[in-house]
């Protein structure tokens, strides 16, 4: 059963030392109780008291790190099923095969578009996170040489045969690659394969019981960096098994599944890959493999992670305050938008996709979209005048011209009396403002 | 064996709805579509049956859109600004499980028709196709309650879906759903509470809960979408556990919310690092049906026919397991 935080701070130290990085036994003791922590971050808790917060304390999915430096990738760590209950941690790293077969210099350059592929999102640069080296020759030793010095990424070894596996892991294990697989047929010398380069393995087992057991047994040889794969490659098993080794791990704390899993997008062209991989970001994949290379493809699977693994209790957010867009001087256009990234960052691209220099003011709306904050009545006559008369706009531009979303049309006139500037309203989308700057913007300003 | 399969034990399931009448029950739809009736998470099959699956309905507008891009537009519009003819295509040629008429021109700011335009359109797109109907209004609460009277009438014991009842606007609708046997979508904002509230006021109107499709509002991939999928989670959770007032099915906009997100339809000009602008919109519907479905929507409003292609091809493959 599980411990509250009450039951494991009785069992601590209670010396509020502070080495588990957090600055109190009691937070630290509730820090465990949510499985967002495991014991070991203690250095001073006592082997009785071990013990007894034994499996009830330790986090009910293990994360697991694949890699090593900037950009090493951690992925499981999950503590719930859906991600209103808290949020869902570590998104799902995507995996980009690469199979041994191909000639060289194409292996090199699939590597090499994969590990530059990048998405700017919301003010942030989004990529991929893994290789995936699949053996379909017979040559990964001598290819994960090339593999590992090429990508900036980490990489997944795929091969059931342990001889190549072993040869692979000789010239590149210092890089933390994922051994992928050990099955029924080679798990002695994968699981010693693991052990002696210490990297993180995959356990395949043809169905979820055949997986059980060999996770158990991996757990008995002392393994602890794990990832698992049922076999399951359609859609619906895959959904099945997924959300079978989820749930028996966060519900019922079934250490034998208490690992990120792996799932391949399946399909029999690029848009049902897509699809499966959709599928398998939103439920519980910590792993997603996947042969689409195409910028379009890619791009879709990025987004749908984003947004999957986005804090839900809290939208992501910028300050309020104001902004430039170019070189923007006293006659630039003033913009106002709302402070939710989304929002901001859509406004921002599409203003600077005009060819005029801009000044954006950006109102505290607790990370709302313009008509959420709207009906909440945090983007009000009020809050915009208030936010226009303290970012220090007014000494920025000589002019007093503010342009408002389109859609927020109904605020002009009370804004403009309570704000003492003239209110122009622009376009509903934000995409229209270059056009909007191009025609209407002049004619409508005082 | 140590390990058991962790089924959740639901004490509920999702209300099994009909929409459509056959001339038997005194319509004229050559076929009707079922939903609901699902007894687990989404395609859950360890759990429970899912014995109809979710279904997609292409949605038409009564008068020629404007600003489509090009590959969506490229399929529409030897038959748009002629909305028979459009359900047609989207039956015959696409595989719409059903037609969703938006009543666009009765918009005020816009074309502004007339109640009776619109009435003449509900026939003649009756006429056309044998499918179901969901009759949308134009958004704009008091033109609705104008037209939906007649619109209403036009298509009386088809057994349409009419759009939509809110918490502040929901009696006129009723009203005519009662009156001329259809059933009625209730929208709420993303917000299970309000969506409860709208529920109870249309069944304290006489509307039974067979009779009621809630609808939480979406947003688009890259656009909300996460917002959506989390309702549409919770909702379904609620129904299983036995909310009577959130059993209802769901139905989710997606072709509408997908193309509004830039990354559908921004030319590869302007967005040269997102690939070909052929199939980025087809992709940006495909995944956000995709994400909807395994949240646990039952009806999925789509535009692009290759993208309700892919999406009845996902629904197929988790059905099948
Ligand atoms: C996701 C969402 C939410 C999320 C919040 C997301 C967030 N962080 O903001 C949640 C679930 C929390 C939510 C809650 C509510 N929501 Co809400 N929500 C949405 C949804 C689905 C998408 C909003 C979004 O993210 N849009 C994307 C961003 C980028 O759009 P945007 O900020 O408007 O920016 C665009 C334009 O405005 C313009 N623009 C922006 N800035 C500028 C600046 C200039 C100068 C110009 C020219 C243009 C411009 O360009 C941008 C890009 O096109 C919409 C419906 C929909 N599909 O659009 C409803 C919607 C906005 N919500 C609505 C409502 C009513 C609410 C609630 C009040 C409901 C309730 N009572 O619970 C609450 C209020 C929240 C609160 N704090 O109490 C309504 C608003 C109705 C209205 N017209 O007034 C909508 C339209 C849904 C509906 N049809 O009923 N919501
Ligand atoms: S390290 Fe141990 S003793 Fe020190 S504060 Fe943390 S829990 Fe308490």
């Amino acid at each position: 059963m599980a411990l509250t935080a009450m039951d494991i701070y009785k069992v601590l130290p209670q010396t509020n030392c502070g080495d588990c990085g957090v600055p109190t036994c009691l937070a630290f003791a509730m820090k465990l109780a949510q499985g967002q922590a495991s014991l070991d971050a203690c250095p001073h808790v006592t082997d009785e008291a071990a013990q007894a917060l034994s499996g009830s304390a330790a986090p009910p999915m293990k994360t697991v790190t694949i890699g090593t430096g900037e950009k090493a990738l951690e992925i499981g760590g999950q503590t719930v099923l859906f991600r209103h209950e808290e949020t869902f941690y570590h998104p799902c790293g995507i995996a980009i095969q690469v199979n041994t077969s191909l000639p060289q210099d194409e292996m090199t350059e699939r590597i090499a578009t994969a590990c530059a592929m990048a998405f700017d999102r919301v003010g942030m640069t989004f990529g991929l996170d893994l290789i995936a080296l699949c053996d379909d020759d017979g040559s990964l030793a001598q290819k994960a040489a090339v593999a590992a010095e090429v990508s900036s990424l980490p990489l997944v070894l795929m091969s059931d045969d342990v001889a190549a596996m072993k040869g692979a892991l000789e010239v590149c294990a210092g890089g933390r690659p994922l051994i992928c697989a050990a099955t029924a047929a080679n798990f002695e010398e994968m699981t010693s394969l693991a052990k002696q380069f210490n990297c993180p393995l995959v356990i395949r087992g043809e169905n979820l019981e055949q997986l059980y057991e060999l996770s158990e047994q991996a757990i008995d040889a002392g393994l602890e960096d794990l990832v698992m794969d049922s076999s399951a490659r359609d859609i619906s098993s895959a959904l099945q098994d997924q959300t079978i080794i989820r749930r028996a791990a966060i519900k019922d704390k079934v250490k034998a599944f208490g690992f990120p899993t792996l799932g391949f997008a399946v399909g029999d062209d690029e848009i049902g890959k897509i699809t499966s991989g959709c599928e398998l970001i939103a439920k519980y994949a910590g792993i997603l493999v996947t042969d689409l290379i195409t910028r379009d493809a890619l791009l879709s699977l990025v987004t749908a992670r984003l947004n999957i693994y986005t804090d839900p209790q809290k939208p992501i957010q910028v300050e309020s305050g104001v902004y430039e867009v170019g070189e923007p001087d006293a006659s630039s256009p003033v913009l106002i938008t709302t402070n939710f990234s989304l929002t901001y960052y859509t406004v921002e691209a599409d203003t600077s996709a005009s060819d005029r220099a801009a000044w954006i003011v950006v109102v505290d709306t607790e990370g709302t979209s313009v008509l959420t904050a709207w009906a909440a009545e945090d983007f009000t006559t009020e809050t915009i005048a208030k936010t226009i008369r303290e970012c220090g706009i007014e000494d920025k531009v000589e002019h007093r011209n503010a342009v408002i979303p389109g859609g927020v049309a109904v605020l002009s006139g009370e804004l403009e009396e309570e704000s003492g500037w003239h209110i122009v309203v622009g376009p509903r989308e934000s995409a229209g403002i270059p056009a909007f700057f191009k025609t209407k913007y002049a004619e409508r300003i005082a | 064996m140590p390990f058991t399969v962790p089924k959740e034990r639901w004490t509920a399931e999702v209300q099994t709805v009909t929409i459509g009448a056959t001339e038997a029950e005194g319509g004229t739809r050559t076929s009707t579509v079922t939903i609901g009736g699902d007894q687990s998470l989404p395609f859950l099959h360890f759990e429970g049956d899912t014995p109809y699956g979710p279904v997609i309905a292409v949605e038409i507008l009564d008068e020629a859109p404007q600003g489509w891009p090009e590959p969506l537009a490229e399929h529409y519009r030897d038959v748009w600004g002629d909305p028979a003819a459009w359900a047609q295509k989207a039956v015959e040629e696409f595989g719409a499980d059903m037609i969703c008429l938006r009543l666009a021109s009765a918009d005020p700011e816009g074309t502004d028709a007339s109640a009776d335009d619109c009435a003449t359109t509900i026939r003649s797109v009756v006429e056309a196709v044998g499918v179901p109907l969901i009759i949308w209004g134009c958004g704009n609460d008091d033109k609705d309650n104008e037209i939906m009277p007649f619109c209403s009438e036009a298509a009386a014991r088809e057994r349409c879906i009419l759009g939509s009842a809110t918490e502040g606007n929901y009696k006129t609708i009723c009203a005519s759903a009662l009156a001329d046997g259809h059933l009625v979508i209730n929208e709420s904002p993303l917000d299970i509470n309000i969506q409860k509230q709208v529920n109870i006021l249309v069944t304290d109107m006489g509307m039974k809960p067979e009779d009621i499709i809630m609808y939480q509002v979406t947003g688009g991939l890259g656009y909300g979408v996460e917002y959506a999928y989390s309702i549409l989670e919770r909702t379904r959770l609620a129904a299983l556990g036995g909310d009577r007032m959130l059993q209802m099915p769901m139905l989710s906009i997606v072709g509408s919310e997908a193309w509004r997100v830039k990354e559908a339809w921004q030319s590869e000009d302007e967005a040269p690092e997102w690939g070909p602008l052929e199939r980025r919109g087809i992709i940006w519907e495909a995944a956000t049906a995709t994400l909807f479905l395994h949240a646990g929507t039952n009806i999925l409003v789509m535009w692009h026919p290759q993208a309700v292609s892919h999406v009845r091809h996902h629904v197929a493959g988790l059905l099948s397991g």
